[in-house]
């Protein structure tokens, strides 16, 4: 049995009266510990599905399963410390007049969790940032450094299962390549499990062992690392998605047009 | 044909803490050709590029020993004269849509409005302009977005009503900062290939700035990597694969390819010494 199961997911917003389709009849099976990327445009659905699991967004058809028990609605405080999300901008989604501090603690007050100073100094540190930031204001602190303190932020709950929506595509390539190190780090130590959303193909090939093409809200093609890897893929939107990555255009083989 | 040429071009800020110098000595020509300006976020790239504009309000201020549009002068031109040319002759793609577009006015009274104050076009002509502007940039359904407030655009789709905006008046020289960032990689060579075009058809000189080196090895003729607002390395972008700077390797090492070993990323191992 998978750990997280996605069937027949569908997500439907009302906007104006009309109805947009965002994710449409999508089924996906994360194991324990594997690394699940989501690739595809913008609008595709790939972050929806995060939300939909979330309960951030309205679901109209199918079933999530955690651990083969379908998802209470609302999400219940269980269910936060199983499951966490990383956002994509790390401008936006840490409380902007909270110190680091308070950010990290919040959680843990929220679930009744003791200790919260060690805890947080030991986040902190795991994340590879100085203990001093504490008591710094996000606005103190480099795109990278807030992304940082996000992960240590999800990671407080100690959850099983990381959603990562876009985690390192509002950051520098330099730092970019820190922060996939520390969240490849960090699953290897804590055995965590990952669904990845990116649009770069570069970055999901890096991260993940397998990957879902997503196009208007509908699956594509799964496909393995591997498979991903040798460009062994059967659909023409799949191909081309490969052959537009950034990362292709300096292969030599491919030349400079 | 030189379009713009700037000499020893610094900005500073004149902070309580002393002065912070963000720029510091650039100097480069830009013909009728696509140059990219490539650098990490505090590098100096985008102060570089709104310096070109006179964009940089107080306490930052900008001093150059040159700074030539099409044989005007752009240090000695007035606020006046400066606007005369913002938009119109010289325009910039701003990072991003979330803080560029207008929040409370809906997408295409923002494309139109250029149009009817500045070129006095009567509404139907200015609405028929506008949604060429977005079918140009790929949009497919134009008068959904035209009558969307740009929160309810995504990202990508927001950055195509910005560079559609720019390209209406059609400038002799585009500044696009970091123009494609926020686009999934086949809309990004959409957009890039009609700014291809532009330089191409029309004769446009375009600066194009961004932090992947890739993609502008990939698109530009020629590229200035720049560190703590210095240039420390201008090559022609074929030659980017043989770029000799530690910084500019550096940059190119730690990209993830698709295939590339599983094993962590190289990080920048920053010198000291780059920075002088």
């Amino acid at each position: 049995m998978a750990l997280l199961e996605i069937e027949n997911l569908s997500v439907t917003f009302e906007v104006k009266g009309r109805d947009v389709r965002a994710v449409q009849d999508v089924t996906l099976k994360v194991e324990a510990k594997e690394s699940y990327g989501l690739v595809g445009e913008s609008g595709s659905g790939k972050s929806t599905i995060l939300r939909a699991i979330c309960g951030l967004a309205p679901i109209s058809g199918g079933t999530i399963r955690l651990g083969g028990k379908p998802l209470p609605s609302p999400r219940d405080a269980g269910f936060a410390r199983r499951v966490q999300m990383v956002f994509q901008d790390p401008y936006s989604s840490l409380h902007p007049r909270h110190t680091i501090d308070r950010t990290l603690s919040e959680p843990l007050a929220i679930h009744g969790i003791g200790d919260a100073d060690a805890r947080v100094t030991k986040a902190l540190a795991d994340v590879g940032l100085p203990a001093n930031f504490r008591f710094r204001y996000p606005h103190q602190l480099s795109g990278g450094q807030r992304q940082r303190v996000a992960i240590a932020r999800a990671l407080m709950l100690e959850p099983e299962i990381l959603l990562l929506d876009e985690p390192t595509s509002a950051l520098d390539a330099s730092v970019q390549a820190e922060t996939l190190n520390l969240l490849n780090r960090l699953r290897a130590e804590r055995g965590l499990t990952f669904l990845m959303v990116s649009h770069d193909l570069a970055v999901i090939d890096h991260m993940c062992d397998r990957v879902l093409v997503m196009q208007h809200g509908r699956a594509v093609e799964e496909l393995h690392h591997a498979d991903l890897a040798a460009g062994r893929m059967t659909t023409d939107y799949a191909r081309s998605l490969f052959a537009a990555s950034a990362d292709r255009m300096l292969d030599p083989a491919s030349g400079p047009s | 044909m030189t379009l713009l040429s700037v000499r020893n071009l610094r900005v500073t800020f004149d902070t309580e803490a002393g002065k912070v110098e963000a720029v510091r000595g650039v100097d480069f020509s830009l013909g009728r050709e696509r140059l990219g300006i490539v650098g990490e976020s505090g590098s100096g790239k985008t102060m570089t590029g709104r310096s070109v504009l006179r964009l940089i309000r107080p306490p930052g201020r900008i001093d150059a020993d040159e700074m030539t549009f099409d044989g005007i002068d752009l240090t000695r031109a007035t606020e006046t004269e400066m606007r005369g040319l913002r938009g119109h002759r010289m325009a910039m793609v701003m990072q991003d849509p979330k803080f560029s577009l207008n929040p409370v006015m809906r997408v295409g009274a923002q494309l139109m409005e250029g149009l009817r104050r500045r070129d006095h076009v009567d509404k139907t002509e200015a609405h028929k302009r506008a949604v060429a502007a977005l079918e140009a940039v790929q949009i497919r359904d134009p008068d959904r977005v035209m009558d969307s407030y740009p929160h309810e655009l995504s990202g990508g789709m927001g950055q195509r009503v910005m560079i559609a905006m720019m390209l209406i008046p059609n400038p002799d020289l585009l500044i696009a900062d970091e123009p494609t960032s926020a686009l999934d990689v086949t809309v990004q060579a959409e957009v890039l290939s009609i700014l291809d075009a532009l330089v191409r058809d029309r004769g446009m000189g375009l600066i194009f700035i961004s932090h992947d080196l890739r993609l502008v090895a990939r698109f530009c003729d020629r590229v200035l990597v720049m560190y703590k607002g210095k240039i420390v390395e201008e090559l022609a972008a074929r030659d980017l694969l043989n770029a000799r700077h530690p910084y500019t390797r550096g940059l190119l090492n730690c990209l993830p390819r698709i295939g590339g070993p599983r094993e962590p990323l190289p990080v920048l191992d920053r010198q000291a010494d780059w920075a002088r």
